[in-house]
């Protein structure tokens, strides 16, 4: 007798799809424990973990924030092999502006995030027209020939970079700032691209003919997805910078354009949550392994080798599936 | 007086590379008109469409809708002007469910124009126009997702989406290709009931029997020219076509 596996949804799932779910407190925690999750874990780790491991998590969140900068553009039909191009160049225009203007971080982060956004939307937007493997080529490209130009002409400090940027206020400020903006990017972008304005950007990255063809402007969509995802990148390179108190040409290194590809696969592409849990996984990953010594990369490549043949969807897809939906074997006939 | 033609095109030329896709195609269309465009494969009938819509731009030669010319165009700027289009090879967001493919047309900035952004609850309109087309309102396959419809499905789903963007002038790419005849037959009221509604429709089909069965006026291509023009039954026995069709003896 034949088997296969049958996966059915829950009850709950259905009880509480509707106004339905405020009729009882169980039906209202399933839909809000998801919710709920990240912002409790999150506030909790920032209480609980010693100044080390605080540390980490600033810099997990940041990998967070990258991470889910490639998710959206990967939505929406480019993959983007270079998240360090908004990573460095937000994190040069915050250390430029408080270096020569002594513009304090509560002014440089946000203009940071805002002209970097555009900054990087105007590097790329005569490449738009390319599609799949030649965007690509051309994101990994720039940031490496930026580092180059940094390196020949000495701007920007050059080799050295600047050091002695000023700090944020104190550690809690720094925690509390990119927790917040992390959990508002994750809702908020989940919430847009649930919305009818992120179904264009879906149906740009599955047919883009077929958009224009539904007389929209798909190159005006690319560049507000652009602009919405290298924000996103700025604003973490800005913070970074003020929270090392330096900028130099590290910022445009290839980590911040391959751990957030690596973090989103290994989470779930398609999701945003997907590629934050893919970063929360993969950066305490790589400190836990640093015992290890030169034997850490390869347990780190062996891990994400693993990981993606055992859940090839990414975490998140497994996650959600097992939680709404429950598995049994039935017969065939 | 006679009115001028909604769409009017002449001297078309398109060359890709070394091939003459469109040599010298000149035609038009009346309003409320049924045109249908048959050739043999490779006659230019597909770049024609491609041409006028925007899709791909003319080595030579111009393309007026309404008297406003509108060669080389972007296809987006062309839809919102009121030519819509469906493709021969079927070109649905595979990832999306049915009704949900038909946001993407909806959210359009044509028929923001056109109902002033009050169209309601998009996922209601979706829903009607799916049924409009035969996709059955009490059954799942309007929340299927698209890449698990049969063609006759993704083919309904084509026209669903070029209807939803209201156009006054709708462009067919072999709609009845790989439909079965009882689905051809389900399609051609749906058809007729658009030219009720006003709309100029540009049939371009393989299957010459229903096409002509709908059409007012035939045109034939051949080599990127028309070799015909006329009633279905005048076209069909005219010697040219006889000849495209079928080789010389």
């Amino acid at each position: 007798m034949q088997k296969r596996k049958e996966r059915v949804d829950r009850g709950i799932k259905a009880r509480s799809n509707d106004v339905f779910a405020l009729s009882s407190w169980r039906e209202m925690l399933y839909l809000a424990a998801p919710r709920l999750l990240p912002i409790v874990g999150l506030l909790l780790l920032s209480v609980v973990l010693s100044y080390y491991w605080q540390r980490v998590l600033l810099s997990v969140s940041v990998f967070a924030l990258l991470a889910i900068s490639w998710d959206i553009l990967a939505q929406s039909g480019m993959v983007s092999l270079g998240q360090a191009l908004f990573f460095g160049t937000g994190a040069y225009l915050a250390g430029n502006m408080n270096h020569y203007f002594g513009w304090p971080p509560y002014l440089t982060i946000p203009l940071a995030t805002i002209f970097g956004g555009v900054l990087c939307t105007l590097f790329l937007i005569p490449v738009l027209r390319l599609r799949g493997i030649y965007f690509s080529m051309v994101t990994l490209v720039l940031p490496l020939m930026l580092v180059r130009i940094i390196e020949a002409t000495r701007i920007f400090g050059g080799t050295e970079g600047f050091s002695g940027l000023d700090p944020l206020p104190n550690k809690w400020v720094e925690m509390y700032l990119i927790i917040t903006v992390l959990l508002t990017a994750l809702f908020g972008l989940r919430r847009l691209m649930n919305s009818d304005y992120g179904l264009v950007l879906k149906g740009i990255n599955d047919n883009d003919r077929s958009v224009m063809n539904a007389g929209i402007n798909i190159y005006w969509f690319k560049i507000q997805a652009l602009f919405i995802a290298s924000a996103l990148g700025a604003f973490a390179g800005a913070f970074m910078t003020h929270v090392y108190m330096f900028v130099g040409m590290p910022v445009f290194a290839l980590d911040y354009s391959i751990l957030p590809i690596a973090a989103a696969v290994v989470g779930g592409i398609g999701t945003l949550a997907g590629s934050m849990l893919g970063a929360f996984i993969l950066v305490p990953l790589s400190e836990i392994l640093r015992g290890l010594g030169g034997l850490r990369i390869v347990f780190y490549g062996l891990f994400l080798v693993v990981f993606t043949v055992a859940i090839p969807g990414g975490i998140f897809h497994y996650i959600q599936r097992k939680y709404h939906q429950f598995e049994r074997w039935v017969e065939v006939e | 007086m006679r009115t001028s033609p909604l769409l009017n095109v002449s001297g078309l030329y398109k060359n890709f590379g070394g091939v003459q896709a469109i040599a010298g195609l000149n035609f038009e269309i009346a309003k409320g008109e049924l045109l249908g465009i048959i050739g043999p494969n490779g006659s230019g009938k597909t770049t024609a469409v491609n041409l006028i819509t925007g899709f791909v731009k003319p080595t030579e030669g111009e393309i007026h809708y309404r008297g406003k010319n509108i060669t080389g165009r972007p296809p987006y700027k062309i839809v919102r002007l009121g030519i819509a289009r469906t493709f021969q090879m079927v070109k649905p967001f595979y990832q999306l469910p049915a009704y949900k493919n038909m946001i993407i047309p909806l959210y359009s900035p044509r028929v923001k124009q056109i109902t002033g952004g009050k169209y309601g609850d998009r996922d209601a309109v979706a829903l009607d126009l799916l049924e409009e087309v035969g996709f059955e309102r009490d059954s799942f396959v309007a929340y299927k997702v698209a890449s698990v419809l049969p063609q006759g499905y993704l083919k309904r789903l084509e026209l669903a989406k070029a209807i939803a963007l209201q156009p006054d002038l709708i462009i067919l790419d072999e709609l009845f290709s790989g439909l079965s005849l009882a689905e051809v037959a389900s399609i051609v009221p749906i058809i007729e009931k658009l030219r009720q509604q006003g709309k100029t429709i540009i049939m371009i089909e393989h299957r010459l029997k229903e096409l002509f069965r709908i059409a007012d006026r035939v045109i034939v291509l051949n080599y990127g020219q028309k070799i015909a023009d006329g009633k279905a039954a005048d076209v069909i026995n005219s010697p040219e076509v006889k000849n495209a069709y079928l080789g010389s003896e």
